[in-house]
């Protein structure tokens, strides 16, 4: 089903989505990948503030290539998931409402998911020229020495995702990949 | 004997690596449209629908096709009778490599050291394998290769008695392994034989050939063909949201191995198996 959400995400509509649902993301979201994780959670366990509120919000995990000139942003497609599955728990348990990424997660991310009611999104992975038409705006808000792995505040008009993940624990991966075999 | 300046070297890098990371090969382009009439997954279908598109907005607006453009990964076969002058060999490749990433506005993914990390900013260095053939051109072929498909791949060192049946489950079991990660559809690329390291270079090279050609080896031709059909029984799909196009192509290549062994490499790629190839 075709769904048009806003971001941040709210717990209802966290709530209300389904795996296999095909959504359009329009608002703001927040890249980070390996080591914007890493310095976040180092700041967690020196009890300094993130750079950005958890609450409600949703990551993109993706370091883009750079913009050219007139342009927001390069390719901008997701980075496998399961490289961030050491962190997601404690960020979904501070508030974060939503992941983008592709590939499996780990089954402590999917409890955490389950436990505070927010949602896995893929990306299609390798589309990264045509996601990028979906973003609007970037601007590096924290950790700028990373390059491309600098945390980044998009604006995002009908990004294409797919839940996989819902609140409810349900993971297309597993439902669909069944339904598809012929073995 | 000819003689060959290496700037010419860095010059062919630097376009090959912005050609490669913007436009992939015709073959790719076969195999995506074929893909997209075969699939059965209404999901599928739409994936592999944008995966087109994605490859037509790269080649317009040059933006590169995924944003991990990759460590470059560099074959240099230089024919025998070839002298190159001008500088050191590697040096010349790396700059080439630089000025096409730093020039092109393709992403800088390597990191100097593995445990420190601190980021080179010029997608430096390379990963240079070089042979020595008979003749005296130089052919280069350039393949970024992205590493949410590399952190998939795997070594088996199975033992004589496994034998091909042992050699397709290490295949299966790589690429279910590697599911969605590894953005499906996949090309997977096969050493098998040789030693350790033999049969991991046979598979990145296995990965640059065309995904419409076979093996000229019978018995590999088979063994490509019917892995490509189980694989594709699998179910994991496009985007491993399930389907029937889960790969492209799987290329094996082979090589004489000891008595006591058989070493099997599983390199997989993603949808964008990119590779530029050029013979000055």
């Amino acid at each position: 089903m075709d769904k048009y959400i806003k971001v941040p995400l709210s717990d209802e509509d966290a709530r209300s989505l389904k795996a296999g649902d095909y959504v359009y993301l329009t608002g703001t979201i927040y890249t980070a990948r390996d080591a914007a994780h890493k310095r976040m959670q180092e700041a967690l366990e020196q009890g300094e503030a993130l750079p950005m509120e958890m609450k409600n919000n949703v990551i993109y995990y993706m370091g883009p290539s750079p913009a050219r000139d007139g342009r927001p942003i390069g390719s901008a497609g997701p980075t496998t998931a399961s490289r961030m599955d050491k962190y997601a728990p404690n960020l979904l348990d501070l508030g974060l409402k939503g992941m983008i990424g592709k590939g499996k997660r780990s089954q402590a991310v999917i409890d955490a998911v389950v436990r505070n009611g927010a949602v896995y999104f893929a990306a299609v992975g390798g589309a990264g020229a045509l996601l990028s038409r979906a973003i609007t705006s970037s601007e590096v808000i924290a950790y700028e020495d990373l390059g491309t792995e600098a945390i980044r505040k998009l604006t995002v008009k009908d990004f294409p995702a797919i839940v996989v993940i819902d609140a409810e624990g349900n993971n297309l991966y597993e439902t669909a990949v069944k339904e598809y075999n012929e073995e | 004997m000819r003689t060959v300046d290496v700037n010419v070297l860095t010059q062919n890098i630097r376009e090959m690596c912005i050609e490669a990371n913007h436009f992939l090969s015709p073959d790719m382009k076969k195999a995506f449209t074929m893909a997209k009439q075969q699939e059965k997954a209404p999901l599928g279908r739409q994936i592999l629908l944008q995966l087109q598109q994605n490859m037509e907005i790269a080649a317009q607006d040059m933006i590169p096709i995924c944003q991990d453009t990759g460590m470059a990964v560099v074959f240099l076969e230089v024919g025998q009778d070839v002298h190159l002058v001008g500088g050191n060999v590697e040096d010349a490749v790396n700059e080439g490599v630089r000025q096409g990433y730093v020039d092109g506005y393709l992403r800088k993914s390597v990191v100097k050291d593995p445990i420190y990390r601190e980021n080179t900013k010029d997608n430096t260095p390379a990963i240079i394998h070089y042979s020595i053939v008979p003749g005296d051109r130089v052919k280069i072929t350039v393949a970024p290769k992205g590493f949410g498909s590399e952190n998939m791949s795997r070594v088996f060192m199975l033992k004589p008695a496994d034998g091909i049946e042992g050699v397709k489950n290490a295949i299966l079991t790589a690429v279910k392994d590697a599911g969605p990660n590894a953005c499906p559809p996949m090309v997977v690329g096969v050493g098998i034989g040789g030693t350790f390291e033999k049969c991991a270079l046979m598979a990145k090279k296995a990965l640059t050939r065309s995904v419409d050609e076979h093996s000229e080896i019978p018995y590999v031709r088979e063994l490509e063909e019917e892995l490509l059909q189980k694989i594709n029984k699998s179910g994991i799909g496009p985007g491993g949201l399930g389907g029937s196009t889960t790969a492209l192509a799987v290329n094996i290549n082979t090589y004489p191995t000891h008595i006591a062994g058989l070493p099997v490499a599983v390199n997989i790629c993603c949808h964008v198996n990119r590779h530029a190839v050029r013979e000055i």
